[in-house]
Formats: C-alpha cells, structure tokens, sequence
C-alpha cells in the first residue's frame, strides 16, 4: 500500500504535442492518500482512463513524474509497480478454468500453492463463483468473466493500489450493487488505496471517499459528495453531478446582487464585479415553487419521479429545472421562482467566484 | 401439419444443378468410368471391374510417392506453421509500416506458380543462379538437379518462401483481433512473454491457425507445378509427389484407366485426411466450452 503522488504530470497522445488541446490529459498535481478511496469521475474521453494506464505503468507520462511514497516510479514497469488494474471488459483467460485465472496473478509472481489456494477459495466466496471454479473461462457469460477479472485484480493483498476502470459498466443491475457493496467492504477490511473509475455518479458518490471530477483533460474538483453537491467548483461538477444538474444562467453581478433573465436575485455575499462571462449557478433543489413573490417563470412539463416532482419550466427564454416536493400543490398559481441566496453560486469563465 | 407442395422450385434450382452437373459430376463420373474399364485402343472399352484399383494398391510406385508426398505436407506445415506464427507476432501493429509489410507479405502469394517454380530454378542453377553460384562459391556441392536431398531441401524451401506469408497473415489477422486490454492485463497479472503467447494469443489465434494448416495441407498435397517446373519430379523420382506421378500416369503414357482409379482414391485421401483433421480440431476447439 503506498500514497501516490503525481507531480506536475501531463499527457499527449501526440509525439509533438503543440498548445494545450493536443494534451489528453492537462497538467496535474495531486497526491493519493494511502488507503482511501476515491472516485474519478467524468464524461467518455475526458483523461479518466489515460490517467489510471499512467498510475498502473501502461502508459508513459509526457511530462512530470509520478512517486510511490515518495520514490521516482515514472520509469518502473508495472510489474515493479505493483498494481492491480480492472479493466471496463472482462479479460479472461479463455483457456484456464475460473479457479487457474483467479490462481495466474499469484503463481506469477511464485507464491506457495498452499497460499494460492487459500487466496483463490476467498476470492471465489467474494464473486460468488465458488461453484464454478473448475469450469473452463471460454463461454461464461460477460458478467461472470467481469466477476473473474474483479478476482483476479483482488486476489493480492499487497497491491500498492487498486485500479478499477469502468469495472461494472457490463455487469447487471442488482450484481453492480452488490460487488460495489463487496469492493467497499474489501476496502474498509484491507484498506487498499483505490481509484475507481466511471462515469456514473451514484456509482462515483456512493463508493468513494473523496470524488474527483475531471472534464476535459483536467481535474476540476476533488472532494467529498457533499462539497461536489454544495459547492461545485466548476460548471461542469454543477452540471455533472445531480440529476438534473445545477441551473446555469448567464448573470450581470453588482456587489451582493445578481441580474439574471428575468429580474434581479439578492447574493449571500459581496462578489465586487467579477470580469469574464459570468454565470449564476443554483440547483433545482434550491428553487421553490410559489404563487407569491420570486420571478415569474412558465412551467411547460411536470415529470413525477416519486421521491419528488422535476418541473420542466422556462425562464425568460432560458430553461429551468425546479425540484418541488411530492407534497406541495403545483396549482395554476404556482408560476413564481424563489432563489435561496445561501445556495446560489456565481461563476466566472466557469470557475466558482467566492465571496468577499 | 402440410406442407405447401409447389413443384415451380425445381426449375429454380434446375440452373445450379446444370451448372453443378457440367463443372463436376460429369467430369467425376467420366474418370470414374474409366477407372473400371480398359482399352486397347480405337475407342473400344471393356469393363475391367476393380481390376486397376487392385493394381494401384499393390503398386509400389504409387505408395512410394503416397510417402513422399505425406512426409513433403507433414514437413512443410511443421516449419511454415511456427514460422508463420513468428513473423506475424514480430509485424508491426499498426502505423505505415504495418501496410508496407503487409503488401511485402502478400506478395509471394501474387505470383503465379509456374513463374515461382521458374524463379527457384533459375535461382537454385549452379552456372548462373544466385543461390547455387553462391552455395558453389561457398565451398558447398550443391547441385538440386543431380542430388536428391539437395532437390527435397529447395524444394520445401521454395514452397516455405511461397507460403509462409498465408500461415502469417492469418495469424496476423487473429492477433490483430485481441483487444489492447488483454495485454494490458497480463501486464498487471505479471504474465511473462512466454505466458502472453501461451494464454492469449495463441488460443485467439487457434481458429485462424486451424484454417492456415488445413489450407496448407490441401494445397501441399495436390501440389504440382512449382516441383514440375523446379525439379520435373527428379531427380530420379525423388520429388515425384502424387499429382506429378498422375499426370505422367494419365498424359504421359496415357493410362486412362489406372490413372482415373489413381486420381478417384487421390481424391479420397484428401477428402478423408482433411475430414479427420477438422473434425478433430473442432473437438479440441469444443472441448473447452
């Protein structure tokens, strides 16, 4: 188990990469605390996979170095590195039977077979494969054959890290949420530094300590579920995380005052007069419904979800998304918006402004 | 419950059944026509029953170029198979060379088999071929047209040089469809290069070497123009395979009816060897499942 550090790292596909476009993934500091968990989160093509293959040694970096408690390792082999890595598509050796490829990551590197069994019989109780362990890889359904690869990449207890990329993208429903529940598990009882990748946020939000959220080549955001939810440091977290995501409405702000289509909202603080293309962010949990005071807006559809109610409604011509709980009465009054001013944040060029 | 009966469908099969009729059964039954009957001339045929079967079988000519010709098939799969495989793990993956070896590959498989034959002979001549001049000024006797371990060496050398690139493209094909992240994780399992081969590609490979040796086989074992070009099927009878012996049976002295039984049991054993050998690799194939 190790603290992995990444150190002014960067990465182009590209032999000759020219400005920043060319990066797929832009210049990165961060540190992965020893024995935590974490999430990475983002869109398809955002450096999410390219930035797990540089940590596991299948890539090298372009520029910048990456330290297992402290030591250079951007060089190492991933053999050296000591890794293990789940990949999105099940790999499994076709011809050896679910017992010989759960057995393959430890009889590499020499273990005692008396070791390998034990090991393998855990592994096997975790999946659930117990009873198939003597059947060939070749024909096994894909989330049986994912199971294996989840095996495989478990089966050493002393891994520096453990990679997961994508792991349940192909796995059903109710098994996705049953080995997320084992991996936390073997994470709470092992304490393995993990990355798990994906870009499903409940995925993302419910596995993992401390979620960091990328877009574009770049890590925006790194923090707990709740800080992501609350204060969204970009508009891509806001937008990303939620469903639906924060409402993003092109703002004109004055002091502790914000000028958006359609009137003019108070602020919980003073933001002077921020420069750039500035953007008043708020999630539709923080909108209420009323038939009093707030802005005028049209409701134009009301989706029942059960928990709660999402109204579809427009504001001066910019969209709107308002949660309203499952009690309140949407009557034909109900044509007014109210911004909860603690809630709301402001953002310049994209990035979260706070205030004085 | 009935079925619709519409007696119209004949006439639509009626054209390949034609075609089928004049492109092979006619021929086939021609030459098996001929295999029961003999002639003394002028057209007149009588029946000979089994009578030139009974000949073939005990003639040792013909089981001696039956063993040529199995130890020829046997020889050049053990060394364009391996080879084969080989090259294609050291071909580029992907990039511009990948397509300039890829053309380089085929191109033995473009030139016509008399014209590879011509080119081996020519070669191989100790008076003005590359290679014979070349072995000769090396201190090496070499001379495929008087020795016969010489005539067998370039020719499995020649069908090696001719052949090999199908073993490989087919095998690069297979190696082409493993997805980066099988490598990927052999590479966190620790897997050394021997255990890559071993447990990803080979049995991605499996299908595709299946079909490279059962083409390789098929076509080795009719194989005819590139030695009758090279060697005529000397020296001696040392490079007579089974379909230069046929020929020189049918053409050259005109024994229709020993060479129609020759060629009906040739046809046998390739239609049984080929039947065996599939049907044992598609067991092995299933046997995992």
């Amino acid at each position: 188990m190790a603290q992995i550090t990444l150190d002014n790292l960067a990465h182009s596909y590209l032999a000759d990469p020219k400005g920043p476009d060319d990066f797929a993934l832009k210049e990165l500091n961060h540190v992965w605390e020893d024995g935590a968990a974490y999430a990475l989160l983002g869109s398809s093509g955002c450096g999410k996979s390219t930035l797990l293959n540089i940590i596991s040694g299948l890539l090298r970096p372009s520029q910048g170095r990456i330290l297992f408690d402290g030591q250079d390792m951007t060089d190492a082999p991933t053999a050296e590195r000591n890794i293990a890595q789940v990949f999105q598509f099940p790999v499994v050796y076709d011809t050896m039977s679910v017992r010989e490829n759960l057995a393959f990551p430890l009889r590499n590197r020499g273990r005692p077979e008396a070791y390998v069994a034990e090991r393998v019989a855990e592994i096997a109780a975790m999946i659930g494969m117990e009873h198939m362990l003597d059947r060939k890889a070749r024909g096994l359904t894909a989330d049986a054959k994912q199971k294996i690869s989840l095996g495989r990449g478990m089966v050493r207890k002393d891994v520096n890290a453990l990679l997961f990329d994508e792991p349940l993208t192909v796995i059903d429903p109710h098994m996705k949420w049953e080995l997320r529940t084992q991996l936390k598990k073997l994470h709470h009882d092992f304490g393995h530094t993990m990355i798990y990748v994906t870009h499903d946020q409940t995925e993302a939000l419910t596995f993992a300590d401390k979620v960091v959220v990328m877009y574009d080549g770049r890590v925006v955001q790194i923090g707990t579920p709740d800080e992501l939810f609350e204060r969204p440091e970009h508009t891509f977290v806001g937008y990303f995380i939620g469903s639906p995501g924060m409402n993003l409405l092109p703002a004109e702000v004055a002091g502790a005052e914000a000028r958006i289509p359609g009137g003019t909202v108070p602020l919980a603080g003073h933001y002077g007069t921020p420069q750039g293309r500035l953007q008043l962010g708020i999630r539709p949990e923080h909108l209420r419904l009323s038939d009093a005071d707030g802005l005028p807006v049209t409701i134009r559809r009301i989706e029942d979800v059960g928990r709660h109610r999402i109204v579809r409604a427009d504001l001066a011509g910019h969209e709107l998304n308002i949660i309203a709980p499952e009690d309140q009465p949407l009557g034909e009054g109900m044509n007014r918006v109210v911004v909860d001013p603690a809630k709301v944040s402001i953002y310049a060029d994209d990035w979260r402004v706070t205030a004085a | 419950m009935d079925k619709p009966v519409n007696h119209k469908a004949w006439f639509l099969v009626l054209p390949v059944l034609v075609l089928v009729a004049f492109s092979a059964v006619i021929p086939l039954m021609t030459v098996v026509n001929y295999s029961v009957q003999d002639t003394f001339g002028n057209n007149v045929f009588f029946w000979n029953g089994l009578g030139w079967f009974e000949d073939l079988l005990s003639s040792e000519r013909m089981w001696n170029a039956l063993g040529r010709q199995l130890i020829f098939s046997g020889v050049i799969i053990a060394i364009e198979i391996p080879l084969g495989i080989f090259v294609a793990l050291n071909m580029p993956k992907r990039g511009v060379w990948a397509s300039v070896v890829l053309v380089l590959m085929s191109l033995p498989l473009l030139i016509p088999w008399n014209v590879v034959g011509t080119i081996w002979q020519i070669f191989g001549r100790v008076d003005i071929g590359l290679l014979g001049y070349g072995l000769d000024a090396l201190g090496i006797d070499y001379n495929y047209t008087q020795n016969p371990i010489h005539a067998w060496i370039t020719v499995v050398v020649m069908d090696v040089w001719h052949w090999t690139s199908l073993v490989a493209l087919l095998a690069y094909a297979g190696l082409q469809s493993i997805p980066d992240a099988y490598y990927q994780a052999a590479k966190i399992d620790q897997a050394s290069r021997w255990k890559v081969f071993r447990f990803i590609e080979l049995p991605k490979m499996a299908g595709v070497l299946m079909i490279a040796v059962l083409l390789r086989f098929m076509d080795s074992f009719m194989i005819y123009t590139e030695p009758f070009v090279l060697t005529g099927g000397g020296p001696g009878n040392a490079t007579t395979f089974l379909s230069i012996d046929l020929v020189k049976m049918a053409l050259g002295q005109f024994d229709l009816g020993p060479a129609a039984a020759f060629s009906l049991m040739y046809f046998l054993v390739i239609l049984l060897i080929s039947w065996v050998f599939y049907t044992v690799m598609t067991n092995l194939d299933k046997r995992g499942g």
